[in-house]
């Protein structure tokens, strides 16, 4: 509990030491290998990395062609080029086929920090829950993280995963009876007022919203969806049933992502309010990482006042 | 398998008027540059590449790529002839009630090997054959056919250079250079000349033959076999609509269906072309 880590970090520590015991892993960078962290596996396996330069899009067609000879490629690169630029080939050469290929799309969302707009990817989510069959991650934490990479390596089908850049503190590791497992989202703290659905570093801010709520006498549910797609519909169902109201939050433009997800479900399954909390539709800007997620209203402080207007929303 | 002249002649013959048939039934489809890289095909299904219809996914196999994947009508009736599956399949092309997609489709279709039909995309895959032929250390080779349009993609470019970095010469790249794509002549619509330095300048060995001579094409592939360290690039030129006259040269049959009398004009030059070969 309490270890700061950034998940890309974890990421490329995790898939370095399972693709010992799986020689069929193989793994691809873009010439962002230090940054993305694949670089852990490149020093553990060179002669499964596979640096293909600057051309994300030929990256992603590589991997397919190699998935289709039975290997399980990892693919990374920021974000905004796995889901950006080479959303095409992602979709035809991967998706379509049903290839089994894990596009890693680390640096997501606004706290990219000073690389400003064009690095801060807030619409990957959006994006490739658009691909059908495609599966969609975004895990909080270093524990949850491994747990992930173990999952996907076991898992047969394209999937996405977004990473962070900024280290983060560890908090799945102390909720008791904590389990991973794909398309289920995790309930790490009970409360019956409100639920708040995060995933991502706002699980974090999450579990600190709670904390302000619970001082105002207000019980938060908190949930951790890893997993934006499949969405665990069951544990939204009962979000909805028993608290009536929710908050989704992510480092996501509002449109698209998580919290259109729920909002989808919620809309068609348990009509309570869903109050969206992300980036508001607009491109992200240069700063301090956690000055830019401030600026961007990404913070627990916000995330309360998302909590209060879903309560005065609630029948 | 290796088959005389006469009889590649014969089933490519058989694999165009399958082609122009599928594409009249459905009344939709890409004959002009099925027609134009059928010859090529041929020779590799029916003499280069291991393949057997009856164990279409032995790991150990040789792999084809159509990246131009509107090619459709090439690839499937070349199949079916092949053995992979019956013909009367292909009366299911283009159907919501079929599973013969319009552009090539590895899922349904026994056979073949990557899904393609978005330019560009096809060639990166045979990269990733090839490169896990490599890492296997198996020898199998991979084959892909992209049109001389097509390579106006950038993925084209990047995919050769990292075929160039990891000297993938079990990867062999054939361009089936027609000169014609949708809007008109390749040289109007997007000049792509010189070919043949820009393929060596990317690593490649480069051979240029005439599409349509199964010589010339068998020759290329043994020179392919024979070139070790880098990839090859067949430049096949070729004629766009090959063996319907009125189809040949005609950038009009790029992604158009003939109608009953175009058809019917098209059978019998083909049904000639197979009575002269058999007879």
């Amino acid at each position: 509990m309490g270890e700061k880590i950034a998940t890309r970090n974890a990421y490329g520590m995790a898939l370095a030491e399972l693709a010992k015991n799986d020689s069929k892993v193989v793994c691809f960078d873009a010439d962002l290998a230090g940054a993305t962290m694949s670089k852990y596996f490149l020093d553990a396996h060179p002669d499964r990395f596979f640096d293909m330069g600057i051309a994300e899009s030929n990256m992603q067609g590589v991997a397919a062609g190699m998935a289709a000879c039975g290997y399980k490629p990892f693919t990374n690169t920021f974000a905004m080029f796995a889901a950006g630029r080479s959303w095409e080939q992602v979709r035809n050469s991967i998706c379509y086929p049903g290839l089994n290929v894990k596009v890693v799309g680390s640096h997501g969302g606004i706290s990219v920090g000073e690389d400003g707009a064009t690095h801060q990817c807030i619409e990957d989510f959006a994006i490739m829950r658009a691909i059908p069959g495609m599966m969609v991650l975004c895990p909080c934490d270093a524990n949850e993280m491994r747990h992930a990479v173990e999952a996907l390596i076991n898992y047969e089908g394209p999937a996405y995963m977004r990473l962070g850049r900024l280290a983060v503190e560890t908090v799945t590791d102390a909720i008791p009876g904590y389990s991973f497992e794909l398309g289920k989202g995790t309930m790490l703290r009970d409360g019956k007022d409100v639920s708040i659905i995060a995933n991502g570093m706002m699980v974090q801010m999450a579990l600190q919203a709670a904390d302000m709520l619970a001082e105002e006498g207000i019980s938060a549910r908190i949930i951790d969806m890893h997993t934006i797609k499949p969405l665990d519909g069951e544990i939204v169902m009962k979000a909805a049933e028993e608290t009536g109201a929710i908050v989704v939050t992510e480092e996501h433009n509002i449109l698209g992502g998580l919290g259109a997800a729920v909002a989808e479900f919620c809309g068609e399954n348990c009509p309570v309010p869903v109050v969206r909390h992300g980036v508001n539709d607009e491109f992200g800007r240069s700063g301090k990482a956690p000055l830019a997620l401030k600026a961007f209203g990404l913070s627990p402080e916000v995330i309360v006042e998302k909590a209060k207007k879903a309560l005065t929303m609630k029948k | 398998m290796m088959s005389d002249k006469k009889t590649l002649a014969l089933n490519a013959a058989k694999a165009r008027l399958l082609a122009v048939q599928m594409v009249y039934e459905a009344a939709s489809g890409h004959p002009g540059g099925s027609l134009s890289c059928l010859d090529v095909l041929t020779a590799l299904y029916y003499g280069e590449m291991n393949i057997d219809p009856a164990d279409p996914k032995n790991p150990d196999r040789d792999r084809f790529v159509m990246s131009k994947g509107h090619c459709s009508p090439a690839v499937y009736p070349t199949l079916a002839l092949r053995g992979f599956f019956p013909t009367e399949d292909l009366k299911m092309f283009r159907r919501i009630d079929g599973h013969m997609s319009g552009h090539v489709e590895m899922k349904h279709i026994p056979g073949v090997d990557m899904s393609t039909g978005s330019l560009g995309q096809g060639i990166s895959t045979a990269v990733g054959m090839a490169l896990a032929g490599k890492l296997a250390k198996k020898d199998y080779r991979v084959y892909s056919i992209l049109g001389d349009g097509e390579i106006a993609e950038g993925q084209v470019w990047e995919a050769f250079l990292a075929a160039n970095k990891y000297k993938l010469d079990n990867l062999c790249a054939i361009v089936d250079v027609n000169g014609l794509q949708i809007d008109g002549a390749t040289k109007d619509v997007m000049p792509t000349e010189p070919l043949d330095d820009k393929f060596r300048a990317f690593g490649a060995h480069v051979i240029t033959i005439d599409g349509h001579d199964f010589d010339a094409i068998f020759a290329a592939f043994a020179e392919a076999r024979a070139t070790k360290g880098q990839p090859t690039v067949i430049l096949a030129k070729t004629v766009k609509g090959k063996g319907v006259s009125y189809m040949e040269n005609n950038a009009g049959w790029h992604g158009k269906a003939p109608n009953d009398e175009q058809f019917a004009v098209a059978k019998a030059e083909l049904e000639a072309v197979i009575a002269a070969l058999e007879g």
